[in-house]
């Protein structure tokens, strides 16, 4: 099916590519941003519900499969489980990673009572992770390059910290414990401003870091590529297959990193929300 | 060149409303808060659950079975002690038997031998005694023995040498000394 397809991509990109003098650099955005159209050819049904634009993008479909990608290997690590107390192959590569996630990740940020908000945080990890490596797979797209996707997660962290915080201590205990002790009493205005864009400034720049990192070496492996076309000359192309290459395979590590900095950091703020006296 | 199309596709793009790369589409905000907590519930009941419990446990059977390796090695170097020192001990009292034996038997040997010297002598002695009678009975034999053979020697002596005169005159002083009694 999607082979089929081919020679319509590679007339599409042609056409792109023909405009891309024209456009500027409108091409690559276009590349990257959501649309309406399943692998940029599929049309997907528009929804409109209470007034709003509930549309499946392209990036929505990403989510939905790799959802669906998680649910199955982890349901699939979950019974290799039941065969035998230490599975092997894939099942104990899940496991090394689900490991590191505990062990190394929300253990030591959490610290006491991270039990609590493990699967939150597996689930991020394992969900962010496939979503980014679905920017990497031919034809795919990361939908955590679209800033939408990394607010929309970076809002759910933000509930999960102060929702933690708030239950710990309370909801005023938790907004007192912000305030350090032993201040002098005419600071208090500034260090509440302080706080409360602190709280705000923490899930906007998980947003805007998983999304400048995704987008980031998608946009500079198409300008590369693009450097044949700019130029209009093959000469250029082994310097630019070459240097897309490295960028592909930073791209791999960025894809994992990523995932990783944005699990920890959570984990960390929950942490910090959590255990306040710290 | 090269820079205008490259920053131009940083900065902006062309027309439409969604097509600025820091647009956010709230449908897919609302769309990704919908996966993931689906995601998240589905994940909690079917796999985190079940995974995570397996860690643990598998966890625990792993730190109890050191304790359990290490409680008997331990139990183990106990036993191995106790019996090293139960062998010494062993060997101690097997050394100190023989040791007892051997004294047991030099007592013995010095008493036997003590006793047979004893015998001997004794034997001796009554050897000795008995070498003596037999020598005094052997010699009265003897002088009763000589004494008849005397007498008879000297009856044939008598016999022979005393004639009428000198019977007269022995008969005449044997009378005599009557007499005088």
């Amino acid at each position: 099916m999607l082979i089929a397809e081919l020679p319509l991509v590679a007339q599409h990109v042609a056409d792109k590519v023909e405009h891309a003098e024209e456009q500027g650099g409108g091409w690559i955005i276009h590349h990257i941003l959501d649309n309406y159209n399943f692998l940029g050819i599929y049309p997907l049904p528009r929804i409109h519900l209470f007034g709003m634009d509930l549309s499946i993008t392209n990036h929505v479909m990403f989510m939905f499969m790799a959802a669906i990608i998680v649910f199955f290997i982890m349901k699939y690590v979950a019974n290799s489980y039941g065969k035998s107390r230490v599975p092997h192959g894939f099942a104990n590569l899940m496991e090394i990673l689900i490991v590191f996630i505990r062990d190394e990740v929300v253990k030591p940020t959490l610290g006491s009572g991270y039990e609590k908000f493990l699967p939150f945080l597996l689930t991020l990890f394992f969900f962010i992770l496939t979503l980014n490596l679905f920017g990497l797979v031919p034809y795919g797209s990361a939908a955590t390059g679209d800033i939408a996707v990394t607010s929309g997660l970076a809002t759910l962290s933000f509930l999960v910290i102060q929702g933690a915080g708030m239950k710990k201590a309370g909801v005023i205990g938790y907004f007192k414990g912000m305030i350090p002790h032993g201040i002098p009493s005419w600071v208090l205005p500034i260090m509440f401003i302080v706080e409360i864009l602190g709280i705000f400034t923490k899930p906007f720049a998980l947003a805007v870091r998983l999304f400048a990192n995704m987008t980031a070496g998608h946009v500079v492996i198409f300008s590369l590529i693009g450097l044949i076309f700019i130029l209009k000359t093959l000469w250029v192309s082994p310097v630019s297959v070459g240097f897309a290459l490295f960028i592909y395979l930073l791209e791999i590590l960025v894809a994992f990193i990523q995932a990783y900095i944005f699990t920890i950091l959570s984990s960390l703020f929950i942490g910090m929300a959590v255990h306040q006296e710290h | 060149m090269i820079l205008k199309p490259l920053i131009a596709l940083l900065a902006f793009s062309e027309g439409g409303p969604q097509s600025f790369l820091l647009d956010i589409n709230p449908g897919v905000v609302i769309w990704t808060t919908i996966v993931f907590l689906l995601l998240l519930w589905v994940l909690k009941k079917t796999a985190w659950k079940p995974i995570l419990n397996a860690l643990d446990e598998r966890e625990t059977f792993i730190k109890e079975s050191l304790e359990k390796a290490e409680n008997a090695r331990k139990e183990a170097e106990e036993l191995l002690r106790e019996n090293k020192e139960r062998l010494a001990k062993a060997e101690e009292e097997a050394q100190k038997v023989i040791e007892q034996g051997r004294e047991y038997a030099e007592k013995v040997k010095e008493q036997i031998l003590a006793e047979s010297k004893d015998e001997a002598r004794k034997m001796i002695d009554e050897a000795k005694v008995l070498i003596e009678r037999r020598q005094d009975e052997a010699f009265a034999q003897l002088r009763s023995e000589i004494a008849v053979i005397a007498v008879g020697a000297a009856e044939k002596i008598i016999k022979e040498t005393l004639d009428e005169e000198k019977q007269k005159k022995l008969i005449d002083t044997y009378i005599d000394e009557l007499k005088k009694n």
